[in-house]
């Protein structure tokens, strides 16, 4: 129950290609990011359970950089369980993110490190 | 829980005074700060060893609070020295006026101080960003903001026009204030044309980055008129939170302003449609938008349509950010105390060209973080209590 260390395993399991979440035993409500116990009830009794992927554009920013760099999209992402995440979507030209987009998660390797990414959904409008 | 015994009217704002605005090289966070409560403690007729309640947040220093009292040479009884960001300076009003009412201090001395432009040349933080923003690379603070902005416009159809008219109304403000950092003519179509940094947000989206110190003294209401010919007196305050990183925040388009109004009108016994000025934190354009929505001035979703058309320009239908703002006059890194200044500066009559004609009460709003903490004042002449 409290055995949970929250970056150390969400990372461990990135390291697996697996992009977790977490839920509440008793309110079956899903947490991100990932803590010892649940928001606002304090129930200690998160489990690790593996994200559906599926998730919609909240809001999105493209940092503008000077050439030789790229631009690049920051978005925030409702996943479909409920909680919000920070992340990017890769895939196509950062100014085609748009609000409302349906996306799906993927973990990437990136400078050394696994992270979750998203790309837009099967038959979602780019 | 106990009916709320704020002391509505119970302490004043009887001095308060800023020092290096712009560039003030050679001097330190805490050097400007001084200088800043000197200039107020001297308004006020009081001496550094009068001050027994220090409330400071200096931006890179963990303990400005005692770094300040050894500074100054005094012990205070009551100290605070909070992180809630550009809000802290409202929260420590709010505090200060429940310590000189119960008694467990008698001149209170609210500061501020950054170095930032001469030392830094950026925003100083001192915030890491957690595992689960970080490898995505937004820049901080901008890009939460933008975040908000991007939100705002597709739920309200809030245009980057809106955003412009924003900065535009800040500019015509800061050139009636000789302290105020950016002077001349900006236009809609110049912020439109400028440097894109985190769509939807260019350069002038964004406040300056400036040095700049800031300090006001409270006092009990009944030593108040000792101090100044007209206090403004505290007649509310509350404070509110949402989350410290902006994918924690629950709606990207309604900020904690909504609470912390509600509690410092609630305390006042005034609303929106009372106050003769408004000083909000305008870190960003975004801000001012989203504030005047949340303290009430206009419906959720109206604010880029509110500010069309010259609405809070000098002359304009409601005074908003008479000195400039963040944007065009001064921001140091916690503005916060900035919108204290003038708001206290606007209700004593003393604001020169830019005072706003029969100021009986003002609002002070402060913005923490990126959008995380939020803190509000109404202050009020004398009529007003």
């Amino acid at each position: 129950m409290t055995n949970i260390r929250p970056d150390h395993d969400f990372e461990a399991f990135l390291a697996q290609g697996k992009f977790m979440i977490q839920r509440s035993q008793s309110s079956g409500k899903y947490v991100f990011y990932p803590r010892v116990a649940e928001p606002v009830t304090g129930a200690r009794d998160l489990e690790w359970v593996e994200a559906s992927g599926k998730g919609t554009v909240y809001a999105v920013t493209v940092i503008r950089k000077r050439e030789p760099e790229q631009d690049y999209n920051v978005v925030l992402v409702d996943l479909s369980e409920g909680p919000r995440m920070m992340s990017r979507v890769d895939g196509i030209k950062p100014d085609e993110v748009k609000i409302g987009m349906s996306v799906q998660a993927k973990v990437i390797e990136e400078n050394g490190r696994h992270i979750v990414v998203f790309v837009p959904a099967e038959g979602a409008a780019a | 829980m106990s009916e709320n015994a704020f002391p509505r009217g119970g302490t004043a704002f009887v001095a308060g005074a800023t020092h290096g605005i712009g560039e003030a090289p050679g001097y330190d966070s805490l050097d400007l700060a001084v200088l800043a409560s000197l200039k107020a403690l001297d308004k006020a007729g009081l001496k550094p060893s009068d001050v027994d309640g220090l409330f400071v947040a200096l931006p890179t220093d963990m303990f400005s609070h005692l770094s300040m009292a050894q500074y100054m040479g005094i012990q205070p009884k009551v100290m605070s020295n909070n992180r809630t960001g550009g809000s802290s300076f409202q929260t420590y009003a709010h505090m200060a006026a429940l310590a000189l009412a119960a008694g467990e201090c008698d001149v209170a001395l609210i500061a501020y101080g950054s170095n930032q432009r001469t030392a830094s040349g950026k925003l100083v933080s001192s915030v890491r960003p957690s595992i689960y923003q970080e490898p995505y690379k937004p820049l901080s603070p901008i890009s939460s903001y933008s975040l908000a902005a991007s939100r705002h416009m597709y739920q309200y159809g809030t245009t980057r026009e809106q955003l412009a008219q924003v900065a535009v109304s800040a500019r015509k403000w800061a050139n009636l204030n000789p302290d105020a950092f950016m002077k001349g003519e900006l236009t809609v179509e110049e912020c439109l044309k400028a440097r894109m940094i985190s769509d939807p947000l260019t350069k002038h989206d964004c406040c300056l980055v400036t040095d700049g110190a800031a300090a006001v003294v409270m006092t009990r209401a009944d030593r108040a008129k000792d101090h100044a010919r007209r206090p403004a007196y505290l007649l509310g305050a509350g404070s509110a939170t949402t989350h410290q990183e902006i994918a924690n925040m629950p709606d990207l388009t309604v900020t904690a302003a909504v609470e912390s109004g509600k509690r410092a009108y609630a305390h006042a016994g005034y609303g929106a449609s009372d106050m003769d000025v408004v000083e909000v934190y305008d870190a960003f354009t975004i801000n001012t938008i989203l504030f005047l929505e949340d303290l009430g001035f206009c419906p959720k979703g109206e604010g880029g349509r509110f500010v069309e058309d010259g609405a809070i320009v000098p002359g304009g239908k409601l005074p908003v950010n008479t000195n400039g703002g963040g944007l065009s006059c001064v921001h140091p890194g916690m503005y916060g105390l900035f919108t204290m200044v003038e708001a206290m500066e606007q209700v004593m009559g003393i604001a020169g060209e830019r005072q706003v004609p029969n100021v009986n009460l003002a609002l002070s709003h402060g913005n923490g973080g990126l959008l995380s903490s939020q803190a509000t004042l109404i202050l009020g002449s004398e009529d007003t209590l």
